[in-house]
């Protein structure tokens, strides 16, 4: 989710690195389809975001399948994306974010899922089974998703269904809480919702669209206090601001922690905003295409699914796990969006050349 | 003159408010972070009373443990080899007068200093996956003193440099060996200029996020990309409790060498 350092690494690794890679690649694919359910060939190497999986899911893995699970984290999609494509380490399995999702399979570092193998598959929400990164699912399955939004408190908003992105790009809306808002440090985001506010598409590669929204975010810059990534919620928690740019389960946790959910509330802008999905794929770097598969068949499964949703406060793209989830949970519209706003939601696609066009008017509009 | 007594008063004055004013800042955001790593609240910056339960669940997270275990290694070990490496070099750009190639390796060891991280960590990787090695801690260890070298040898040259040659001269002219005068005169001459280095290349170590998350193999993760890699979930005290806990590691350790430079100095006198 942190796209700051993205086009700097992936134009110096994609560079220096596209000669280096080859071969094995369809070796491993023949192993990979020759196997079965429940199969392990060996121990899993997982590599994954810290503290994105319940460490008790891991516990019951190692138990049910005996294998040795050796976990190893990611600060960041490009540095893992680097680590795959120079193959100098096994990992069996990865938890890429959607629009990484599409460049490692464009660039074959991806293993196609057998599915005989993981017939828990068709457990998945259909909404999720057919997404612009990876049509179809054929190289990855869902893992968790999100949304970005706006995280706000009671005092100047009433209801999450009154949300508009005009409460920080109109300048009479957002006039009484000048240098309260906080938006996220990231260009695709802050972009996203500029054009969204607009009415364009968060993934428009028209240069008209761009510099209009560019126009809009230089406007309202003044009344932003901070671009962050990593203290939004901290920063409306503790009243620095009240209108916040930012992911929602950060908010989550925030107020839970701080008891705070009758001041302090999180919601999806009416004119929509990005969802994200974060998914687990088997890169070319792996060893034990069996073990990942049922790595992958497990956290499918229904009530591994629900706990690990649960655990994290994020939802699940597992239609038979949310049945086994917390009703509370599951009714929380800042969590599951109900269908109409779900509509309006969109997933960042890659953008190719065209990011650096982003990169240079966000670089624009902060200076 | 009593004009001039006054001026140098305020002078004074003004010098220890701006003295104050910089140690405030240096140490103001570090007592915050020992502060809150007590709160019971899991914000970075709301009071929620005295609880030690960021410690509590530090001791309990299996996968952090392990990361700060592989950042204590790394450091260390890449800290004691970049030292003498690095002294070494300094040694040999600074006494040793001509040599083949002296210039080439002189503009070469300043690389790593100048270069960006990323540039560094890609051509590291690339490096040892193309020597065919396995990503590992050793992997990290080895792009840690790659870099921490340079900072070693500039601060020993530093040193070195201010360092009147004569010195050692005298002590070969009453027959000292090259290896004496070294161990007898330039090295007690430097040390305070090699533990500088030393402590830098610590600091730099226990720092880095980009190299090592582009060199490190499965199951090496350490401490600071442990934390970056936390942006899924919200970043709670209990990584101020790692913090404070890494610190007072680090105040130990600092006051144990100087103390023990104060004894040795002492027998010594």
């Amino acid at each position: 989710m942190v796209r700051g350092r993205r086009l700097l690494l992936v134009a110096a690794v994609v560079a220096i690195v596209a000669a280096a890679c080859g071969g094995g690649g369809s070796e491993l694919q023949a192993k990979a389809d020759a196997c079965k359910v429940d199969e392990v060939d060996g121990d899993l190497s997982l590599y994954n975001w810290s503290e994105y999986i319940d460490p008790e899911l891991v516990e019951k893995f190692k138990a049910t399948y005996g294998v040795e699970v050796t976990e190893t984290f990611f600060e960041s999609n490009e540095s893992m994306l680097a680590q795959v494509e120079a193959g100098g380490a096994v990992y069996d399995l990865v938890v890429p974010s959607d629009y990484m999702v599409d460049i490692m399979r464009q660039e074959g570092l991806l293993v196609k899922l057998n599915r005989e193998a993981i017939p828990n598959l068709a457990n998945l929400d259909p909404k999720f089974t057919n997404l612009p990164f990876d049509p179809g699912n054929e190289y990855s399955a869902p893992y968790l998703w999100g949304t970005t939004g706006i995280g706000f408190s009671y005092d100047v908003v009433d209801d999450a269904a009154d949300l508009t992105w005009g409460l920080i790009f109109d300048p009479e809306l957002s006039a009484p809480f000048a240098g309260k808002i906080s938006l996220l440090d990231d260009e695709r985001e802050v972009f996203a919702a500029a054009l969204k506010y607009l009415g364009y598409s968060v993934n428009s590669k028209d240069e008209k669209e761009l510099q209009e929204a560019t126009e809009l975010l230089k406007a309202a810059k003044d009344r932003v206090a901070t671009f962050t990534s990593d203290s939004f919620e901290d920063l409306l928690v503790a009243g620095e601001v009240v209108i916040a740019h930012g992911w929602n389960g950060d908010f989550f946790s925030a107020f839970d922690e701080a008891d705070a959910w009758e001041e302090l509330g999180y919601g999806i802008p009416k004119e929509g905003g990005v969802a994200w999905v974060d998914n687990m794929a088997i890169p070319t770097t792996a060893e034990h295409v069996c073990t990942a598969q049922t790595f992958i068949n497990f956290i499918l499964d229904p009530e591994n699914g629900a706990q690990l949703a649960e655990w994290n406060y994020y939802a699940s793209p597992n239609a038979k796990a949310n049945e086994l989830i917390d009703p509370e949970m599951l009714s929380d519209p800042a969590v599951y969006p109900p269908p109409e706003v779900f509509e309006k939601l969109e997933f960042l696609e890659d953008l190719g050349d065209f990011a650096t066009k982003y990169a240079d008017a966000f670089t624009e509009v902060k200076s | 003159m009593s004009r001039r007594a006054g001026t140098s008063k305020n002078a004074d004055r003004v010098l220890s408010l701006h003295g104050l004013v910089v140690f405030a800042f240096l140490y103001v955001p570090i007592g915050l972070l020992v502060f809150f790593s007590f709160s019971d609240s899991a914000s970075l910056n709301v009071w929620g009373g005295w609880s030690l339960r960021w410690y509590r669940r530090m001791f309990d997270n299996g996968p952090l443990l392990t990361s700060i275990r592989n950042s204590v290694v790394v450091a260390l070990v890449s800290t004691v080899v970049s030292t003498v490496l690095g002294t070494a070099a300094a040694i040999a750009l600074e006494r040793y007068r001509r040599w083949l190639g002296k210039r080439t390796f002189d503009a070469l060891l300043y690389l790593p200093v100048i270069i960006p991280d990323v540039t560094m960590g890609v051509m590291l990787l690339m490096w040892f996956t193309t020597i065919g090695w396995r990503l590992s801690l050793t992997t990290i260890i080895l792009s840690h003193i790659a870099f921490n070298i340079s900072f070693v040898a500039i601060v020993v040259r530093a040193r070195l440099a201010g360092l009147d040659p004569a010195l050692e001269e005298a002590a070969m002219d009453l027959y000292a060996d090259r290896w004496r005068a070294f161990r007898r005169v330039t090295l007690p001459l430097i040390a305070p200029g090699i533990a500088g280095g030393a402590l830098l290349a610590l600091t730099l170590s226990l720092d880095d996020v980009v190299i090592t998350s582009l060199v490190q193999g499965p199951g090496s993760t350490t401490l600071p990309v442990f934390v970056f890699g936390l942006i899924k979930r919200q970043v709670t005290p209990e990584i101020n409790a790692v913090s404070t806990v890494m610190l007072v590691a680090s105040i130990v350790l600092v006051f144990g060498s100087l103390a023990f430079q104060r004894r040795k100095s002492d027998s010594v006198q």
